[in-house]
């Protein structure tokens, strides 16, 4: 998909050389493993689920959990789900239901042959324990032999007598199942923070991973924009017109209370990014003039300058894995770009390459992949999200001018991306997998962008 | 204001004639025709000729006052045999105060009478109205309220990801200049913020950026034309406040502004 969409560019300009030519198509072949370098493409678990039963009045519940469980599973993006027509005629609801021989479902070859050809399978059911609603949940290698090899979960979730409660119970089960495939960052519990206009000015909101509760966090009744979320999630930092002017704010989570914060006195203090300790901020100020990176103290103790241009720099993001190291955005260049430099604003060199314009940068829990936004081969302001690979600068494209998509930000899982996309006709908010599937759209009401997602 | 109808108070008098609205002459008119009480125009039409009634004194004060406040009139008549003030005051003695509270700028006048004939003064009392952010300046007259000498500034426009100030908003903003000194004198302690703006393309966070140039730009381009600098405020509002939302060169370039509204 990258090498089409790169080498269609490259004719359409007519402008690079056969030589550069050739450059771009053999780093865009190899750009197609840096989407598989992070969620990991092809040889996945195939996985099966079967529709748990339950007793009592839990069974007005079942279709909310059953339709949850698969959801998160396949939303996960760890697994092929095998499709639930392809299922043998009986299912088995616990270990011990399997036999060394079946064919009719209560076998292991029964659901790792075909029609089905799974690698694994969940299973479980519910029970009316006291009024709660009782999850008992399996996970099965179906490859193996004899069942007694082959369990690799057994636990119980307790929840509530309710759809909420249905839902939790399945957020929990597919959160232990991921688990045993190496993910331990399971997007239950999470939250994404997001500036919305539906109170009728900008806000910062908040709501789930899938976009349930959404809440308004700040009520300032001015513009509020650039949120940055401190990496355990207690602080929010954002860029606040309360005062006249873009100033910097600070906010506790738990409490929704502002921190006092000490902004430079400067005309625009904005775009406030949290280093991986969550003791210091970057952000940019025009203290000296055009706007310059600068980090300080969460309270605004200890300014100090870092990036030092006569032009337009902003957007500062540290490497979570090298606090010294930041990419930001620049016009030191012409058009805006995205720049690396290191803590004392030293070793600056431009990533993307001068065409069209780049912001959002946003980096991978891995410290070596960064989402942005460019229109690179596209007119100004028609953004596509672009994954990049820091050290090589080899990146591939992950939306393909489906409306402007901006404000990439990486999921905890690492494997998931929310964005800002209009191709629902106006902005709002979606997630997706890194490799493009899984496309979900989150937001409705007003016009809602730059989310940020936290742990 | 007041018209004096007694020498002995002429110094008096050329001061607040000074003040005076519609005023047309200093010195008293002496004539042998009676004319009709004057309505407006504030002219003493007699003083005592020929045996009628003399206005010593017909004065408001003070002679401009905000709605709302109030005003005295004062006045003394001599030789008099009913003294009438117009605008609901009625009959009178012939020398007292009364104070008023005029919604509109009021010219009230007083007719003196006796068995000779009547002798008539006028006296006015200017009112305004209370401008929000600055109070008026009495001592001239201002050209508007200062939203509406805002609103005439014009908008200083850019090209795009730039904020040199081109040929087209080197003439806006030289026009400017001349209106923000006039507004600075007609207002001394208001502040104006340069807003500066940007069109929806460029990322949202480097706009903040680039806004901030564009006031900036304008704001050095008026002070080197002799606008005081702690007069302007610069505010940046990217591309957060845009003034259409139409995606089209014409709608992008209304945007890409630097722009003038009133500081708090």
């Amino acid at each position: 998909m990258i090498l089409s969409d790169s080498a269609t560019w490259v004719l359409r300009k007519l402008l690079l050389s056969a030589s550069l030519l050739t450059l771009i198509g053999s780093a865009s072949a190899q750009q197609a493993s840096i989407v598989g370098d992070i969620i990991g493409k092809g040889g996945k678990p195939k996985m099966a689920v079967t529709d748990f039963r339950a007793s009592g009045k839990a069974a007005a519940f079942m279709s909310t959990f059953n339709s949850t469980l698969f959801a998160d599973l396949q939303g996960s993006g760890l697994f092929d789900m095998v499709p639930k027509t392809s299922y043998p005629l009986t299912q088995p609801q616990r270990p011990e239901d399997f036999r060394q021989q079946s064919g009719t479902g209560l076998a292991l070859q029964d659901w790792s042959g075909p029609p089905p050809n799974a690698s694994h399978l969940a299973l479980g059911y519910v029970a009316d324990q006291n009024g709660s609603f009782v999850v008992y949940g399996f996970l099965v290698d179906v490859r193996q032999q004899a069942i007694q090899g082959a369990q690799m979960l057994n636990k119980r979730y307790f929840e509530s007598m309710d759809d909420n409660g249905a839902r939790k119970g399945a957020h929990e089960f597919s959160c232990d199942i991921l688990s045993k495939f190496g993910s331990n960052d399971c997007l239950v519990g999470t939250k994404i923070y997001f500036i919305s206009n539906r109170s009728g000015i900008k806000e910062v909101w908040a709501m789930d991973y899938d976009g349930a509760n959404q809440h308004q966090v700040t009520h300032s009744r001015s513009i509020n924009i650039t949120p940055g979320v401190s990496p355990d999630g207690s602080l929010l930092a954002y860029t606040s017109f309360r005062t006249g002017r873009p100033q910097l704010d600070i906010l506790e989570t738990a409490t929704g209370r502002l921190r006092g914060f000490l902004n430079p006195g400067a005309s625009v203090n904005s775009s406030p990014a949290f280093t991986p300790d969550g003791k210091s901020i970057y952000f940019a100020s025009t203290l000296s003039g055009p706007e310059q990176i600068y980090r300080a103290g969460v309270t605004g103790a200890g300014l100090t300058r870092i990036s030092h241009s006569s032009a337009i720099e902003t957007e500062p993001k540290v490497n979570p894995k090298n606090p010294n190291q930041l990419v930001f955005v620049s016009g030191r260049t012409g058009p805006q770009q995205i720049f690396r430099m290191n803590a004392e604003g030293l070793d600056v060199e431009r990533l993307t390459d001068g065409t069209g314009e780049a912001s959002n940068p946003s980096w991978h829990s891995d410290g070596q992949h960064i989402l942005f936004s460019w229109t690179r081969g596209y007119a100004k302001g028609d953004w596509n999200v672009f994954l990049m690979d820091v050290a090589s600068k080899r990146y591939d494209q992950l939306t393909h001018s489906e409306g402007r998509n901006e404000n990439p930000v990486w999921a905890p899982d690492g494997r998931h991306l929310v964005f800002m996309s209009t191709r629902g006709g106006s902005k709002q908010i979606w997630t997706m997998l890194a490799d493009g599937t899984g496309v979900t759209r989150l937001t409705n009401q007003g016009e809602n962008t730059q989310p940020v997602w936290s742990k | 204001m007041s018209r004096l109808s007694s020498r002995g108070v002429l110094g008096a008098m050329v001061l607040m004639a000074a003040l005076s609205v519609g005023c047309k002459k200093n010195a008293p008119i002496r004539g042998a025709t009676p004319p009709p009480p004057p309505t407006t125009g504030g002219e003493r039409n007699n003083e005592g000729a020929a045996g009628r009634p003399s206005i010593v004194a017909f004065t408001v004060e003070p002679s401009t006052v905000e709605r709302g406040q109030s005003a005295t009139i004062k006045w003394s008549v001599t030789n008099a045999t009913s003294v009438i003030i117009d605008h609901g005051i009625g009959s009178v003695d012939v020398s007292g105060q009364r104070t008023v509270v005029p919604a509109d700028s009021t010219t009230y006048a007083l007719t003196a009478r006796n068995e000779n004939g009547s002798t008539g003064a006028t006296a006015t009392v200017n009112v305004t109205v209370p401008v929000p952010i600055e109070k008026p300046d009495t001592t001239r007259e201002p050209r508007g309220t200062i939203t509406q000498q805002i609103e005439h500034l014009q908008d200083a426009y850019f090209d795009y990801d730039k904020n040199d100030i081109r040929g087209d908003a080197q003439t806006a903003l030289t026009a400017d200049a001349s209106a923000l000194k006039q507004i600075f004198a007609d207002f001394p302690s208001a502040v104006i913020i340069v807003e500066g703006h940007c069109d929806e393309r460029g990322s949202a966070e480097y706009n903040l950026g680039l806004g901030d140039r564009r006031a900036a730009s304008a704001r050095d381009f008026l002070v080197q034309l002799g606008v005081p600098a702690d007069k302007l405020k610069t505010v940046s509002y990217g591309k957060e406040r845009p003034k259409c939302t139409d995606a089209s060169e014409d709608c992008y370039q209304q945007n890409r502004r630097a722009h003038f509204s009133a500081g708090q």
